[in-house]
């Protein structure tokens, strides 16, 4: 009962798009994260240029709506950017594989007036800056970080994703790592209670963007392909092993590579070791039945997710500014995906 | 005495006028159900959360999905707040542009500022979501804040930093979107008023002014009131615009220059990543709220419509 308006009108939607003239053989249906969606539209175009008996259909509608998607089994596989946990598991009654299929890094951007060069800050000055403690862009905890950048004596405003977003929980995941008060009084989540006096929350990536750009003094994190496309300014973080790193996506993939044994109980790469790492990134999800009840159906899912998650499916990545999977990551995700019954 | 007669003679008696009949009575029925059938819905959603939550939903304040700790006060707070900014600013505007283009403007004027006007109303909402975000909030921030608040700034209303986005921002978006309703509507109501009513006013000497102040707008002020429930009704449920332009931050500030939220914004940003079912329950019970305030909404103008009738 309590889904119910959300599936009804999902169902709906996702139905209307089942009945459409079937063209091709087989056409799969996915929903969910809309992070994946530019990458999924290049690659699952590319695949079936090549296989024309194969189409998939991807319903952007965000990982929540997705997971119940696929709960309810309407679609073939449902992508989230945090993986199903227990209780979400449990509804879905029957074996689920989780598989890692993007990666993505949230880059702060700022915009400070005057200021030309790149501002560097640390975790715990990033940390503090949203927990409302550093309000000032001249603040010496900045500034010494900083030498010789003219920091101007403005407000601080806190920009954050008002909609509930799988970089919201990258971020927050991070912010918890690097703090204990931050765990403790915030927590982490697509949609968190903000708590920075001058906290403005704006709708999507280009929301977030476009608040920073209209407002001097305004900081905030952005996925990071869209800070590329856009060629925002964005700050230097320091990482846990003590390097300077700007968000590009070698340090994405670099903080991914520490931990090539990644599972959905154990995913976080926030905060990462290594000299490369860049600290705020993180995994998105595709979530299939290990056992799916149509065999024709789970064989063209098994060669569409393999293809997807393997150097070919990825290279796609790279060229719309998303992370590809390192080699290692993409041979765990291939290892998961033959568990599947086809 | 006669009506009853009339309806013994207009009864539907020939299959055809049977059928028409159902049709036209299924169709106001549909509507009914429609409504409660909503209604319904919404309370069965909201459930859980009526029941973990109690009253207090109503006037608690906090709104963190983390620990599970929800309240609607903020959000009815700015729902009621950008709505009435929009209204008293798209009122004046309205009513002033409406006298204007019933009783001054000549024709070759009026037609085509009719159909500007009405055309406002053609634009989606996103485009004046976007327009807000990337014009008008710079706009409020770098001019218009500072002027009120150098004028009134004494007051709570105007106090406090200004960030471009917030409560006043979003009312004057509001304003823009529903300007159209207040106008178009006025103005057929007071091209409504009998010409006897303006001819008598000037053959006892009133200028063009007084006879529009004193006795055009008196006499068209329900259907002029009318016009104004209608543009509030929208401004109260009106979602992508103000979302872009409102500051998104549940918490309640006196000053019209603070990021606030509004309750239809809440559904739009949260509704497809909450995963929790107590969330999800809560988002609904917010739906609910909304539906319950719109109702309330109209049902007090109606009502001040019929008193204001009685009176005359």
């Amino acid at each position: 009962m309590r889904a119910s308006l959300v599936r009804c009108f999902t169902t709906v939607v996702v139905a209307a798009s089942l009945t459409l003239p079937a063209i091709a053989a087989t056409q799969l249906t996915g929903a969910g994260s809309s992070f994946d969606y530019p990458f999924f539209s290049k690659a699952f175009y590319i695949y079936s240029a090549k296989n024309p008996d194969v189409t998939v259909n991807y319903q952007s509608i965000g990982s929540g709506g997705g997971i119940q998607q696929f709960t309810a089994k309407n679609v073939d596989f449902g992508a989230t950017d945090v993986p199903m946990n227990a209780a979400e598991l449990a509804r879905a009654g029957q074996p689920v594989l989780q598989i890692p299929v993007a990666l993505g890094g949230a880059a702060v951007a700022y915009n400070v007036p005057g200021v030309s060069a790149t501002i560097r800050l640390t975790r715990q000055v990033l940390v503090d800056i949203y927990l409302g403690k550093v309000l000032k862009w001249n603040d010496p905890q900045i500034a010494k970080l900083n030498h010789g950048v003219n920091l101007p004596d403005m407000p601080i405003v806190v920009v954050h994703r008002s909609d509930g977003s799988g970089t919201s929980y990258i971020f927050t995941d991070f912010l918890s790592r690097v703090s204990a008060e931050w765990k403790t009084k915030v927590g982490v989540g697509k949609s968190v209670s903000w708590p920075a006096p001058s906290a403005i929350g704006a709708k999507g990536n280009e929301g977030v963007a476009g608040q920073i750009r209209s407002t001097p003094g305004a900081i905030g994190y952005v996925e990071l392909a869209y800070v590329i496309e856009n060629k925002m300014p964005a700050a230097i973080l320091q990482n846990r092993a003590g390097k300077w790193v700007g968000c590009t996506p070698e340090n994405v993939a670099a903080a991914a590579a520490t931990k090539p044994e990644v599972s959905p109980t154990n995913f976080s790469i926030t905060d990462a070791a290594g000299a490369g790492s860049y600290p705020i990134s993180g995994y998105s999800w595709v979530v299939v039945y290990k056992k799916p009840s149509d065999a024709t159906r789970a064989k063209a899912l098994y060669d569409v997710l393999s293809w997807l998650v393997g150097p070919q499916g990825q290279s796609n990545a790279k060229s719309i500014d998303y992370v590809p999977l390192p080699v290692n990551v993409q041979n765990a995700a291939s290892a998961t995906l033959r568990q599947m019954q086809r | 005495m006669v009506e009853p007669q009339f309806r013994r003679v207009a009864r539907f008696v020939s299959p055809a006028d049977r059928g028409f009949a159902a049709v036209v009575y299924g169709g106001s029925i549909l509507f009914a159900l429609l409504i409660l059938g909503l209604f319904v819905e919404l309370v069965l959603g909201s459930w859980p959360s009526i029941v973990a939550f109690g009253p207090s939903f109503i006037w608690k304040s906090s709104w963190d999905p983390i620990t599970s700790k929800f309240g609607a006060l903020p959000m009815i707070y700015g729902t009621v707040v950008t709505s009435f900014v929009g209204i008293i600013l798209a009122a004046f505007v309205g009513i002033m542009a409406a006298v204007f283009l019933a009783d001054f403007a000549p024709r070759w004027l009026a037609t085509p500022l009719s159909f500007l006007i009405e055309l406002l109303a053609a634009v989606p909402s996103v485009v004046y979501g976007l327009w807000g975000l990337f014009v008008l909030s710079p706009f409020v921030r770098t001019v218009i804040g500072p002027a009120l608040q150098h004028v009134l700034g004494w007051t709570p209303l105007f106090s406090g930093p200004i960030y471009g986005v917030g409560l006043l921002t979003a009312g004057i978006i509001l304003a823009l979107m529903i300007v159209p309703t207040v106008t178009a509507i006025s103005r057929d109501v007071i091209a409504a008023i009998p010409r006897d009513l303006r001819e008598a006013s000037m053959a006892l000497g009133s200028t063009r002014w007084e006879t529009a102040t004193r006795v055009v707008l008196p006499a068209a002020r329900v259907g002029i009131f009318g016009a104004c429930v209608l543009a509030l009704g929208r401004a109260l449920g009106e979602t992508i615009a103000v979302t872009m332009v409102i500051g998104n931050r549940p918490e309640i500030s006196a000053s019209l220059f603070a990021p606030s939220y509004t309750l239809a914004s809440v559904i739009a940003n949260e509704f497809t990543e909450a995963t929790t079912s107590i969330y999800i329950s809560a988002l609904i019970e917010l739906g609910l709220i909304l539906f319950v305030v719109s109702i309330v909404v109209n049902a007090l103008a109606r009502f001040m419509i019929w008193s204001v009738r009685g009176s005359r």
